[in-house]
């Protein structure tokens, strides 16, 4: 059922947009039957890899939500616990500001988020508290905070007239300047942090338990609960790389998620990443469609997912309570 | 007890009274009303005015650049050829007004300021900010209206806050006939003729101005239609594909990358502007051409703009054009080569 809505999304996705097209015509220039050459590069250069890039990201950020929230033991856990965003948050304006190439800025938001995290992880190491998740959360939200001075920062110091707006759009999260080239990019990243969770799914839902059960099942908990750190914080830097950032999806989406499978990780996880694939290819359509200019991701999310997420909390979802 | 209470108010009164500076210029005064409606007393020549935003730091530069006492942000090196020297090493001392003030007030009145100019917005904000900063810093403020339609008048206005009418009625006479050029040029095109104008900002040519918007007004002014329809008036982001939708005719951009790349950028491609080869980098140098800031620089952008849109019925030399605007406006004499530098060709 999922996947029939998520085929349907992205069957939406490609026929809405801005630019004029008949159904036929867009048929016709995907089946490769000639067609306006116009046409032909709206649907191959902009809005494919558009849609693609916003089932990516949905995907990527529900995913790591649902992972982050299980290893957390927590559902109000979203991707950016460790810092990931703000790091990524961080890296992307510095290269604004530094006027860097579009490529080398997703490089840096890349990077910078991901090092944020092994500044987390190397903290909770040095304090000696490896694997607390307490520890890791209040290093998360220290070195957050520390990213977020350094965006203000560098807004202040950004030319007001220039670099300024940019770096507010970014922040704001956006698929407007989605190209193939950073599909193709994101693309690996985020596989390869997605399939490790989908493989282990199983052996990740027991990090739900109480610490001593999980490993009375013969989990190393320490370990696999770095792993999926690791794979969900990869797999985040990526997508908030070539998008911005893209507040609630991976909040939400997962809480949605449990209210159709239940709180298994195992089923959880598969449920997440179609419904929030299929959610941002959604809520993007409508970024592109509803005004003659962009609505910026981040608003369109919050403004949908706060309401849904009190909803959900005022029907006391059955899903994460034992 | 009964008179000890109104004799100290009046004590307390004549002391508050003793504090206030007593309009502390030595020389002679004068009085004016500024775009507010604030009724200001200011040194009838002031020797040191601070701008409080790149607008009014342009229009100060244009009038009377003897009197600044530093840039609201320091120009960069490939400005300095389009600058008197003068200015050129100047102190940054930040912004006063707008989004984020980046100026503190002990570093404005270290600089021993006269007056405190502004040129832009006029709303209940920004009166309040000139109130509040005129009592906080004890330094007269005046506010100046920025629109583009009165930019003749302000011209004059500022100019006689600083004391410099002749050079102001000069430099208001150049806006009139601008504007009467832009006028006379328009009447000899149709509607029909008209170009679709997108505006291009960010290295991905994604952000833009849309109608009304400060950042693009001498298009409208021009004549041509901006694609980009919004109701704020700040900077939008649109997409490519919206670009296609809209199908602009002539693609203007203040983005030196993106005005390099745009050929090649395949999402780019079969836009009328871009096949057509009518995609124009706004020059920028010392201030640019379209905004940034939204100041008295504009008047050369809208012969620009003439050329670039009209090149059938527009008539006159450009570059001899730039080359007396920035004889004119900002003292600096430039050779042919600086001028085709400049815009590019």
């Amino acid at each position: 059922m999922l996947a029939a809505g998520l085929a349907l999304a992205l069957l939406a996705g490609v026929m809405i947009g801005p630019f004029p097209m008949a159904p036929g015509q867009i048929l016709r220039v995907l089946a490769g039957q000639g067609g306006e050459a116009q046409a032909a590069t709206v649907l191959w250069n902009i809005r494919l890899p558009r849609v693609l890039a916003a089932a990516l990201v949905g995907a990527a950020l529900a995913g790591a939500g649902a992972a982050y929230q299980t290893v957390f033991r927590n559902p109000l856990v979203s991707p950016d616990i460790l810092g990931v965003s703000a790091g990524a948050g961080f890296g992307a304006v510095l290269g604004i500001l530094l006027g860097l190439p579009v490529l080398a800025i997703q490089a840096l938001g890349f990077g910078m988020g991901l090092a944020v995290v092994a500044l987390v992880l190397g903290l909770t190491l040095a304090l000696r508290a490896g694997g607390q998740v307490l520890a890791l959360v209040l290093c998360g939200i220290a070195i957050g905070a520390l990213a977020g001075a350094g965006v203000s920062l560098v807004k202040l110091l950004a030319d007001p007239d220039d670099q300024l707006p940019a770096i507010t759009f970014w922040l704001m999260g956006s698929l407007a300047g989605i190209k193939r080239i950073d599909v193709a990019l994101a693309l690996p990243a985020i596989l390869a942090g997605l399939l490790p969770l989908l493989l282990l799914r199983w052996r990740i839902g027991h990090l739900a338990l109480p610490e001593d059960e999980a490993r009375s099942l013969g989990v190393d908990t320490g370990r696999l609960r770095l792993l999926v750190i690791l794979a969900a914080t990869l797999v985040t830097a990526a997508a908030v790389s070539i998008s911005g950032v893209i507040g609630w999806v991976g909040l939400m989406v997962p809480h949605m998620a449990r209210l159709v499978t239940g709180p298994r990780f195992d089923r959880l996880l598969p449920a997440t990443l179609l419904l929030g694939a299929g959610f941002l290819v959604l809520v993007d359509t409508a970024a592109r469609s509803v005004a003659l200019t962009e609505v910026p991701l981040g608003i369109l999310t919050a403004v949908i997912g706060a309401p849904v997420f009190l909803a959900l909390l005022l029907r006391r979802a059955r899903g994460w309570a034992e | 007890m009964k008179h000890l209470i109104p004799a100290a108010l009046k004590a307390a009164a004549l002391l508050v009274l003793a504090a206030l500076p007593a309009a502390a210029f030595d020389g002679p005064t004068q009085t004016v009303t500024d775009a507010t409606g604030r009724s200001v007393e200011i040194p009838a020549d002031p020797a040191r005015v601070f701008a409080a935003g790149p607008p009014a730091a342009t229009l100060l530069y244009a009038l009377k650049p003897q009197a600044m006492l530093g840039w609201v942000r320091a120009p960069k090196q490939a400005d300095l050829p389009y600058l008197l020297p003068l200015t050129q090493a100047l102190p940054e001392l930040g912004r006063l007004t707008g989004k984020g003030d980046t100026l503190n007030l002990e570093v404005l009145l270290a600089a021993r300021p006269d007056l405190i100019v502004d040129y832009g917005t006029v709303n209940a904000t920004y009166r309040d900010l000139a109130e509040r900063v005129q009592d906080q810093a004890q330094l007269p403020y005046v506010l100046i209206d920025g629109s583009l339609d009165a930019m003749p008048a302000s011209i004059r206005a500022m100019a006689g806050v600083l004391g410099v009418a002749e050079r102001g009625e000069a430099l208001a006479a150049y806006a009139e006939d601008s504007f009467a050029k832009a006028d006379a040029l328009l009447a000899t095109v149709p509607a029909a003729q008209r170009p679709k104008v997108y505006l291009a900002r960010g290295p991905e040519g994604l952000e833009t101005a849309g109608r009304g918007s400060i950042n693009a007004e001498i298009i409208e002014r021009m004549g041509a239609v901006n694609v980009a329809q919004s109701e704020g008036k700040g900077l939008l982001t649109v997409s490519a594909e919206q670009v296609q939708a809209w199908a602009p005719d002539v693609i203007i951009t203040i983005d030196r990358d993106f005005a390099a790349s745009v050929g090649n950028m395949p999402e780019w491609q079969g836009i009328p502007a871009v096949a057509q080869g009518r995609v124009y980098l706004a020059p920028s140098r010392p201030f640019g051409f379209i905004d940034s800031p939204p100041s008295v620089n504009r008047l050369i952008g809208l012969k620009w703009l003439a050329q670039k849109l009209y090149p059938a019925q527009a008539k006159g030399d450009l570059a001899a054009e730039v080359a007396g605007f920035y004889a004119l406006f900002y003292g600096v004499t430039l050779d042919d080569a600086a001028v085709s530098a400049l815009l590019g060709d």
